[in-house]
């Protein structure tokens, strides 16, 4: 066959639209007649709206819409990818700081912005809650009406659900030593450079909605939902998004903006500030315990896990991280007791969500920092404690779920190796390891077309969104590899429901995975109709005849696809159309709903300078390995890796959500809220993967785009410990926190020693 | 409604003459009445990079100055950095490291690094990590980036 394209890095499809600006992202697609949006909120967390008057807004020369809840159909209508929980306007009580309770639609931006400030709105502030302690509180007002929740015994509470899993009996594990703490995790937000945009239109006899959406067929389902449209009429126009990492994959304010455009009968456009999508996405933050006994040799006897994740007003995909998060939270370890118990806690904060990692970071922050106490206490190190305990390829540690489908421990040494873990690290440096596991998708659904033209080349229909993860690159090389075409005769077709068929959605990192998988059946649909064409062509029987990655081949000739496609589709030309559907069913028994289609597992370790003047962390190795199955392209793979790793190191040392006493976000926007730049960046970056062929996916391939994010905060506080002997349960391990940890250690030398260790 | 002024300036070697109102930005100017949407739109506060052009050859977060402000000046974005078909080489590294991921910090990545690279051919990776500390990329394709810089400084970028 000609050289592989699978396995290669070429160049990213659709990288030169990119780098010439020529990439149009929703924000940048210009409709004629188009009205300019404008959301209206209140600067508190919680509020009854007694009156609003809109005739000073409307009032605005080119004002043509002031959309409150009265003007939408009653009651209004909710929706929610778990719970049909969110408004599509506030009705009656704000229950976050900065939730739309009106919209301007405008001939202009500046007409919208004038007329959100004459919105004059009548309200009384409420008491709030926004923090875990002050959720649980039987005092505490309740988030979320009890009428919403009919017949939810937790209904009269602010915990939404609790999740509880594990085998084996906690209370009658005998261990040696027993390791506890508690271990917190802040709320953190995408921060995607793409603020979210919004476009919707009437389309004849039904709609039309542009969105930076990772789900595209979701948003048509909650859209044909609301509007009463049968699927058909609702076209989903979904452009590459300007970045996702979960903060994209459902529903916000497209349903508003489509009520807008079906009463202005324009269409509407509404773009989002910055500070808009801090406050319309964001991470659970956690409150996690975590008690684990150990044997004197090292060897795990039981678990206890104890979570708290602090979720926003509404519902959206949060529980689902909870559990999913917390059902894994054991680790990669083969454990013969394990107890967990999570909470979902909604708060008066901003609806949390999906974001790189899914409920995962925090479980492992908690979990993998216990291990490296453990290791502390029990005189073992803690490299050698994670091999010890870490389960065998094809171990069910998680009863009832996939096996163990890697060779995890290669993956340890791989990283350990890498940075020298058997050496002492440079005087005056710390060094720390973790490991991350997160189960991939539990159910899937990919649809995909292939059409192969009569000159050979390629169109693929594939509703993945590429959002920077490089899907329309992989795609474009299986079916390069398959059908034997050059890459730059492949074309990519993506974010169109009217043409492109369904795929459930981009998330979990399954799209070589599924979408993958449904290319490459497509891709055999049409070998199987080459084989066919050869076998008349010739003739022979079509038993003689084998096609495989770009080439037919009978006894001992070969030719290239191409060439029986020309004969065969003869002088009509037309074209070979294959279909492919990658299908994981869900299992109602399971608790996710599914097993693990895969597992995506990392060991990040890493050397840290800890500043003992300033408190200020200096990563200055970070090397992080990931098993990827196989690595369909090495740079893509590597983009990623290093990515999430950086990403990984936002949450680790600066980020944070702070709200003010009465649940305001403080640091709204770029300015007070630091993400990694250039500059924070680790002294030294090295990544590796392990490809062992192993995985679910074309050619062994796994899912791997939220690997490397996984356990970088253990890594880096257990480093941070190495270095100054001080124990910091919370995140990030900012300059301050990190002074003050040391600064109290001084002061009581028994600070910085395990929080409880019981010998029995 | 305000006022509109009339202002001339060059873009991408072309003179344009635009009627701004003036309390938009250059960002806004060229986004909205000049159609340039390569330039992009994210903080609006000068700390993201995204709306990153070159004003007379000097990087300028184009959300932080006014439109009547570039009354004469010229201005560089995105759109102009390729000649015709043939891409500037710090495009060309850009795909070649593998930097551009989403896509959506690339236009301002990419002049924030012709500033640099104008004012210092050969930057040390120090150098490239100071240069760009004022473009976020949150797919955090630093490292690519930061090759990229390095690989085209290296085939010449800035003679070109």
């Amino acid at each position: 066959m000609t050289d592989p394209c699978v396995g290669m890095s070429p160049r990213r499809v659709g990288g030169r639209d990119r780098v010439t600006g020529r990439q149009a992202y929703v924000a940048d697609i210009h409709l004629d007649d188009v009205l300019h949006a404008k959301l209206v909120s209140l600067d508190c967390a919680r509020a009854r709206i007694i009156t609003v008057d809109t005739s000073a807004a409307l009032a605005v020369p080119g004002v043509r819409l002031v959309m409150t809840a009265a003007d939408l159909p009653q009651p209004v209508p909710r929706f929610g990818p778990q719970f049909q929980d969110r408004p599509v306007l506030a009705a009656g009580e704000t229950h976050y700081h900065g939730e739309p309770l009106a919209a301007i639609a405008a001939e202009t931006k500046d007409a919208a912005e004038e007329a959100t400030r004459l919105v004059r709105i009548e309200y009384e502030e409420l008491p709030a809650v926004f923090t875990i302690a002050g959720a649980l509180d039987p005092m505490a007002p309740l988030v979320q009406d009890p009428a919403l929740r009919p017949g939810d015994r937790l209904a009269r509470s602010n915990v939404l659900r609790e999740h509880h899993y594990g085998w084996g009996d906690v209370d009658a594990a005998s261990a040696d030593v027993v390791v506890e703490g508690t271990y917190a995790f802040p709320m953190v937000t995408q921060f995607a450079i793409e603020p979210h945009g919004f476009i919707a239109a009437p389309d004849s006899d039904g709609i039309a909605v542009w969105s930076s959406i990772q789900h595209p067929n979701w948003l048509q389902r909650v859209i044909a939902s609301l509007l009463h449209l049968p699927l058909a009429k609702v076209r989903i126009f979904a452009p590459d998004p300007g970045g996702g990492f979960g903060g994209k994959q459902h529903a916000k304010y497209e349903p508003l903006v489509a009520f807008m455009a079906l009463r202005a009968g324009r269409p509407v456009r509404l773009v989002l500030t910055l500070e808009e999508t801090f406050q319309a996405v964001r991470r659970g933050a956690s409150e996690i315990h975590v008690r684990s006994g150990f044997r004197s040799d090292g060897g795990l006897v039981f678990r206890d896990i104890e979570a708290n994740y602090l979720i926003g007003a509404y519902a959206d995909i949060a529980d689902r991280t909870v559990a999913k998060g917390s059902y894994t939270s054991n680790g990669p370890y083969r454990v013969p007791a394990v107890r967990i118990v999570a909470r979902s806690i909604l708060s008066h904060t901003t609806p949390s969500t999906a974001f790189r990692g899914f409920g995962n970071p925090q479980q492992i922050w908690a979990v993998e920092s216990n291990m490296d106490e453990a290791a502390r206490a029990l005189g073992i190190d803690p490299l050698a404690l994670r091999l010890q305990n870490l389960a065998h390829p094809g171990e069910a540690f998680i009863p009832g779920d996939t096996p163990a489908d890697g060779d995890w421990a290669r993956t340890v040494e791989r990283a350990a190796e890498l940075i020298g873990w058997g050496n002492p690290p440079a005087p005056g440096r710390g060094r720390g390891l973790a490991v991350g596991l997160k189960s991939g998708p539990t159910t899937g659904l990919s649809n995909s077309i292939v059409r192969l033209l009569a000159d050979g080349s390629v169109i693929v229909y594939a509703g993945t969104s590429d959002m920077g993860q490089g899907a329309r690159t992989i795609f474009a090389q299986i079916a390069a590899d398959e059908l034997g075409a050059p890459l730059d005769w492949v074309t990519v077709v993506m974010g169109d429901t009217a043409v492109v068929p369904y795929d459930q959605q981009t998330s979990a990192s399954r799209s070589s995975v599924f979408m993958g998988n449904s290319i490459l059946l497509a891709c055999r649909d049409i070998q199987a109709k080459i084989r066919a064409m050869a076998a008349r062509l010739e003739p022979v029987d079509e038993a003689a005849v084998v096609v495989e990655r770009g080439e037919v081949r009978i006894g001992g000739r070969v030719t290239p696809i191409r060439d029986v496609l020309v004969r065969g589709l003869g002088r009509l030309g037309g074209e070979l159309i294959g279909i492919g559907e990658m299908r994981k069913e869900a299992e109602p028994e399971h608790p996710l709903g599914g097993t693990a289609a895969f597992f995506e597992f990392n060991c990040t370790a890493v050397e840290v300078e800890v500043d003992r003047e300033t408190g200020d962390v200096v990563v200055a190795r970070h090397v992080t390995v990931s098993d990827v199955g196989k690595a369909m392209n090495p740079i893509q793979v590597r983009g990623q890796d290093e990515g999430a790793a950086i990403m990984g190191l936002g949450h680790t040392l600066m980020e944070h959500i702070i709200h003010d006493e009465a649940g305001r976000i403080r640091n709204l926007g770029a300015i007070d809220y630091r993400i990694p730049t250039s500059l924070d960046l680790p002294l030294r970056m090295e990544s590796d993967f392990v490809e062992n062929a192993d995985g679910p996916g074309p050619y062994g391939a796994k899912g791997m785009s939220e690997g490397a994010l996984l356990c970088v905060a253990p890594a880096v506080a257990a480093a941070v410990h190495d270095a100054t002997g001080v124990r910091i349960r919370d995140l990030p391990l900012s300059p301050e926190r990190v002074w003050r940890a040391l600064h109290d250690a001084a002061e009581s030398p028994d600070a910085g020693a395990p929080e409880a260790i019981d010998a029995r | 409604m305000t006022m509109r002024q009339r202002i001339e300036l060059t873009v991408n070697g072309r003179i344009r003459s635009v009627e701004v109102a003036p309390h938009h930005t250059l960002l806004d100017v060229l986004r909205d009445d000049l159609g340039l949407t390569g330039t992009k739109e994210c903080c609006l506060v000068g700390e993201c990079g995204a709306c990153t052009v070159l004003v007379d050859d000097l990087a300028v977060d184009s959300c932080l100055m006014l439109g009547v402000e570039a009354d004469g000046a010229s201005v560089t974005t995105v759109e102009g950095l390729a000649t015709g078909d043939k891409l500037h080489p710090l495009q060309e590294a850009f795909l070649e490291t593998g930097a551009a991921q989403c896509g959506f910090c690339i236009p301002g990545q990419l002049l924030a690094a012709a500033a640099l690279l104008a004012n210092d051919p050969h930057p040390t990776r120090a150098a490239v990590e100071e240069g760009l500390a004022g473009n976020l990329c949150r797919c955090a394709g630093y490292e690519q980036i930061i090759e990229a810089v390095v690989v085209a400084a290296r085939a010449g970028a800035s003679e070109s």
